[in-house]
């Protein structure tokens, strides 16, 4: 977007004079340092506020570790299967007619206006134990609520949308004459598909999975709800520093935080650089 | 064909479309959908009426909820009132103006999307207490943020910047100068061409962003449970009560104000959209 300015540059008549000008830009960046990087700065200068030792003393509870564990192995789950859910649903409404098409993109787009701790509760509804199938799973001694399986559930939940909401617009402007073309000179459906549609959609796909990774990493309501706290089993990290934060833990809190933190920043980096260099590749008019 | 074979299946809900795939992306997409989000969401839907109607009625006019409800959806709308008026202002100076550091400004917006909200609760949290960088000072001024409804609202307003500003910033570039340049040279001052044309302009997006920061803030819980303090009747948030009952294993409690909260979003949202479309006519 930013490069497009130059050419739009206002003239004379409806050019802001210099006063609100620079008025304007000295709110903008007042607003933007008080409410959002500031909390960040805190971050970092409370983890380290007693020295870097304390603060990488934090990764040595095995507590903590098994909470990393836990993060990226809840992420190594749900990110993928949202992504094999994204290109099939962008596949069916992009490259095919069918009534109820528009009806489809809403409904999944639906996760994003429930709340997380709703999209916990539900599944708390159907698997707790006094849910829907809560005796069914105790008589086979299955555990999916304060366990893996609810941690997962809950964060496919809500980064549902993620991936699909990035490919529905990008693969509905591609159309679907290249892969038309393919097929029509003998491909199979499979590797039309590998060697025709993903390359053209590779860099649209990344930022989707950026998104929904950085999400699933990072949910915190949701989880919540499903993993009942327990230290060391069902904790993942941003539960692990809640559990800290309040123990008073205060370096420990903000040390794992810090991590989160820095997740946080290489992604926003990774989406800036893929929305300069392959801005025509990616629907990120839609994003959110 | 092998291909025209494989879709015979789909019948007569197949497209013109010449290619594959489509019976089991289909197929795959509605059961998934149906199995993570339809599903659940119909628990939800249903588990009030254990309670009956009186119960249910019982449950979310009892004093504590109502109170909590109405400090989310309140809290809410300040937020994304004072998310609208400043991501109006961060919007216009992304997409006008030239100066150092905008880029860096630009990719700061996203923050509040990619920090997960346990980090921004907890360093909100320690920057608003008494003892804070900035809790010290306003409590100098009398003013007590934190562990009061206005740490609520300051949460709120942390998370929900993004959808205004990101909702705007492609609007206001494309539209472009033409029509205030119009405005201008038909004798408008700037005020005037701001008001009369640019801001009816933008008053679809403005509503938009507005909406998604509102909806968004409604649902809130990672980044105001720590800053609240969590005083029941005071600064107690709907999805912390919620949390609150399932402890409690009051489930039928919990999804009563799980459907009380999506039942008036969604009615703010129809109510919004008829507007938009009436408006339009």
């Amino acid at each position: 977007m930013a490069a497009l300015l130059p050419a739009r540059r206002a003239r004379g008549p409806i050019e802001d004079g210099p006063v609100t000008r620079a008025a304007f830009i000295l709110i903008a960046v007042g607003f933007i340092v008080l409410f959002l990087l500031l909390p960040l700065i805190t971050v970092f200068a409370q983890a380290l506020s007693q020295g870097v030792n304390a603060a990488l003393a934090a990764f040595d509870d095995p507590d903590a570790r098994s909470a990393i564990r836990l993060t990226f192995l809840v992420a190594a789950i749900a990110v993928p299967l949202n992504v094999v859910f994204g290109v099939a649903a962008a596949w069916a409404v992009a490259k095919f007619d069918f009534p109820g098409k528009s009806m489809l993109v809403t409904l999944i787009d639906l996760p994003f206006s429930v709340s997380p701790v709703i999209a916990g509760l539900v599944y708390v509804l159907i698997f707790g134990l006094q849910g829907w199938l809560g005796p069914l799973l105790r008589d086979y001694n299955i555990k999916i609520i304060f366990a893996l399986p609810g941690l997962v559930l809950a964060t496919i939940f809500v980064t549902f949308p993620f991936v699909a909401r990035e490919l529905i617009p990008l693969m509905t402007d591609q159309g679907r004459d290249e892969e038309e073309a393919a097929v029509s000179l003998g491909a199979s459906g499979w590797s039309t598909f590998r060697r025709v549609t993903l390359p053209n959609i590779k860099w649209g796909l990344l930022y989707g999975v950026l998104l929904c990774n950085a999400r699933a990493m990072g949910e915190f309501g949701a989880v919540s709800v499903v993993s009942g706290h327990i230290r060391g089993l069902t904790n993942t990290m941003p539960l692990h520093v809640e559990v800290l934060y309040n123990d008073y833990q205060y370096v420990g809190a903000f040390a794992i935080a810090s991590l989160l933190a820095l997740l946080a920043l290489v992604t926003l980096v990774v989406k800036s650089f893929l929305e300069w260099r392959y801005a025509d590749e990616i629907a990120a008019v839609h994003r959110h | 064909m092998s291909a025209t074979a494989a879709l015979a299946p789909a019948g007569r809900w197949r497209s013109r479309s010449a290619l594959p795939g489509f019976g089991l992306s289909l197929g795959f997409t509605i059961f998934y959908l149906s199995a993570i989000v339809l599903v659940p969401l119909a628990a939800l839907a249903i588990r009030p009426w254990t309670l009956g109607w009186s119960g249910f009625v019982a449950e979310v006019t009892a004093p504590r909820v109502l109170a909590a409800l109405k400090l989310s959806f309140g809290g809410a709308a300040i937020a994304a009132t004072i998310n609208t008026v400043f991501g109006l202002i961060v919007a216009w100076v992304l997409v006008r103006y030239r100066f150092p550091g905008k880029r860096l400004l630009d990719a700061l917006v996203d923050l509040p999307f990619a920090l997960p909200t346990a980090v921004a609760g907890i360093a909100l949290s320690t920057l608003y207490a008494p003892t804070g960088w900035l809790g010290a000072p306003l409590a100098h001024l009398g003013l007590k943020v934190a562990y009061t409804p206005l740490g609520v609202i300051v949460a709120l307003t942390f998370i929900g910047l993004p959808f205004v500003v990101r909702t705007l910033q492609p609007v206001l570039a494309d539209m472009g100068t033409d029509a205030e340049e119009a405005a201008a040279t038909l004798g408008a001052s700037r005020l005037q061409t701001f008001r009369r044309v640019v801001l009816p302009a933008l008053a679809p997006a403005l509503t938009t962003g507005a909406a998604l920061s509102f909806a968004r803030a409604v649902g809130e819980y990672g980044s105001v449970i720590f800053i609240a303090g969590n005083l029941p009747m005071v600064s107690e948030i709907a999805p912390l009560l919620i949390v609150i009952k399932l402890e409690e294993f009051d489930y039928a409690g919990a999804a009563s104000i799980g459907l009380v909260m999506l039942g008036i979003s969604f009615l703010m949202l129809l109510a919004l959209n008829l507007l938009q479309t009436w408006t339009r006519r």
